[in-house]
């Protein structure tokens, strides 16, 4: 370990502010990056098993109305 | 061999078999890239040795390195991948060359602000444009425009034709950002980490730089293979094999 | 190959190599001005317009650094082992700036060819290393005393 104590690995002798704030900005580009396509993912699917499901609702709903006659 | 090749071809171009064999290592991957750039995050911040010029600031290495490494790779990939369009009209190089853009981006992105960051304290300067900097803000400009390219037909065949062509023009500037350094008088010092000779970083320093950026290129990957697979499932959505896994999920 | 790829194939070759022998004529037509700044050499040889907003760079020569008392009026040598220019400036230094270190300054060639500078800039070397090693080393590789001209380009 380079540093003494917390306070001493914040600062990094000054220039804690530039290390700092290049290390968080990296991790929240990452964080972004790895969500968007799982979230577009999610939304597609549940996207597709609405409209499977209405699609399966509609050909019941003509099935239905088709004996009825 | 050939045959091989040709068979790791056509099933490379089947989005169903990338999906499957996809899903089953990206768990795997995603666990050693996590494993590296913790590894080597905490290396690199709290036990490297501090510089015997820059001190502590150095240490934004860690992450800039690394990040311009994957800019530059990843337009290589895009760009191949443009050119397999361009020839074969494979649709898996097109859904590999639409995702490649916005990561490489964000890496070009990422590359550009640790620079800058870093460029403070040591320079005394947030930006100068000598060539590195300039050649590596072009860079980002070529992905924002393989991006808007791709989107801005309603015609995807058209889009994806145009993107690529950009793609491939934009190839000329990577050997230049390399060369920047060594060709022209620059503010950007010349590359630590050599292939033909002895790296001139001592090698505390080193090895969790080489561990960050073999994390690096994990992250590329797994973050590619996240964004094929979902353009896989947006495009392939009336096919039955998707609809059998859409309805399988709960 | 099938002919209508392999005419395909020709169509991205010719956009790859048309586009690169476009960039080298560009960067060939631009090549100085590519450059960040000027060497000494190029000064002494007058190559750098005088009384113009521009840019010198190179070593900063080992005991040339003389300090006002007064105020924060600085003037230096800076070298690329050829040639010399004395550069003044006014103002708070880089933290890396010391002797033998390289620079980049901002700023006008008098009529007397002295470097007025209004910004300097440090320019650090690709060498990294542990403060214990660089004072087991009498003469850091590479970065107190470059031999070629390769090192502060």
């Amino acid at each position: 370990m380079q540093f003494d104590n917390l306070a001493d690995f914040l600062q990094m002798s000054g220039h804690g502010v530039y290390v700092w704030s290049a290390y968080i900005i990296v991790t929240i580009t990452i964080v972004y990056l790895v969500w968007s396509p799982l979230a577009r993912k999610r939304r597609i699917i549940t996207e597709q098993q609405r409209r499977l499901r209405r699609e399966e609702y509609e050909a019941q709903q003509k099935a239905g109305s088709s004996t009825s006659i | 061999m050939w045959s091989f090749l040709k068979k790791l071809y056509h099933k490379l171009g089947s989005p169903r078999w990338f999906y499957d064999i996809s899903g089953k290592w990206l768990p795997w991957l995603a666990l050693v890239c996590a494993g590296l750039l913790i590894t080597g995050v905490v290396w690199g911040l709290a036990f490297a040795p501090a510089d015997f010029k820059q001190g502590n600031s150095y240490r934004i290495i860690y992450i800039h390195v690394p990040a311009s490494f994957i800019a530059l790779a990843g337009y290589y990939i895009m760009a191949v991948a443009g050119a397999v369009t361009l020839i074969w009209r494979m649709k898996m190089a097109d859904v590999v060359m639409r995702s490649c853009a916005p990561i490489g981006a964000a890496m070009t992105f990422l590359a550009l602000v640790t620079g800058a960051i870093w460029g403070k304290p040591t320079w005394g300067t947030w930006w100068v444009w000598d060539a590195r900097i300039t050649s590596m803000l072009v860079l980002f400009f070529l992905y924002l425009g393989v991006i808007a390219l791709s989107e801005a037909f309603t015609n995807r065949d058209a889009g994806s034709k145009a993107s690529a062509v950009l793609a491939l023009v934009g190839t000329v500037n990577i050997p230049i950002i390399y060369k920047s350094v060594d060709w022209w008088y620059s503010l950007h010092q010349p590359a630590t980490l050599k292939i033909t000779e002895e790296s001139t970083m001592h090698p505390d320093m080193l090895y969790p730089l080489l561990i960050m950026i073999s994390g690096f290129y994990l992250l590329y990957a797994v973050l590619l293979i996240l964004n094929v697979r979902t353009e896989i499932l947006s495009r392939e959505h009336r096919t039955k094999w998707v609809k059998a896994l859409v309805l399988a999920r709960p | 190959m099938h002919p209508v790829r392999k005419q395909r194939l020709m169509v991205v070759l010719f956009i790859v190599i048309g586009a690169s022998v476009a960039a080298a004529l560009v960067f060939f037509a631009l090549s100085e001005n590519m450059n960040l700044f000027f060497p000494p050499s190029d000064i002494a040889e007058g190559k750098a317009p005088v009384g113009k907003h521009i840019r010198v760079g190179g070593m900063v020569v080992e005991g040339s650094v003389h300090r006002d008392q007064e105020s924060l009026k600085v003037s230096f040598e800076i070298t690329d082992y050829a040639e010399k220019t004395t550069v003044v400036y006014e103002g708070i230094l880089p933290d890396l700036f010391s002797e033998g270190e390289g620079i980049v300054a901002s700023g006008k060639l008098d009529a007397n060819g002295i470097f007025q500078a209004e910004e300097v800039l440090a320019k650090h070397d690709e060498n990294y290393m542990p403060p214990e090693v660089s004072d087991t080393l009498k003469q850091p590789k590479g970065s107190a005393m470059p031999s070629s001209k390769q090192d502060y380009k």
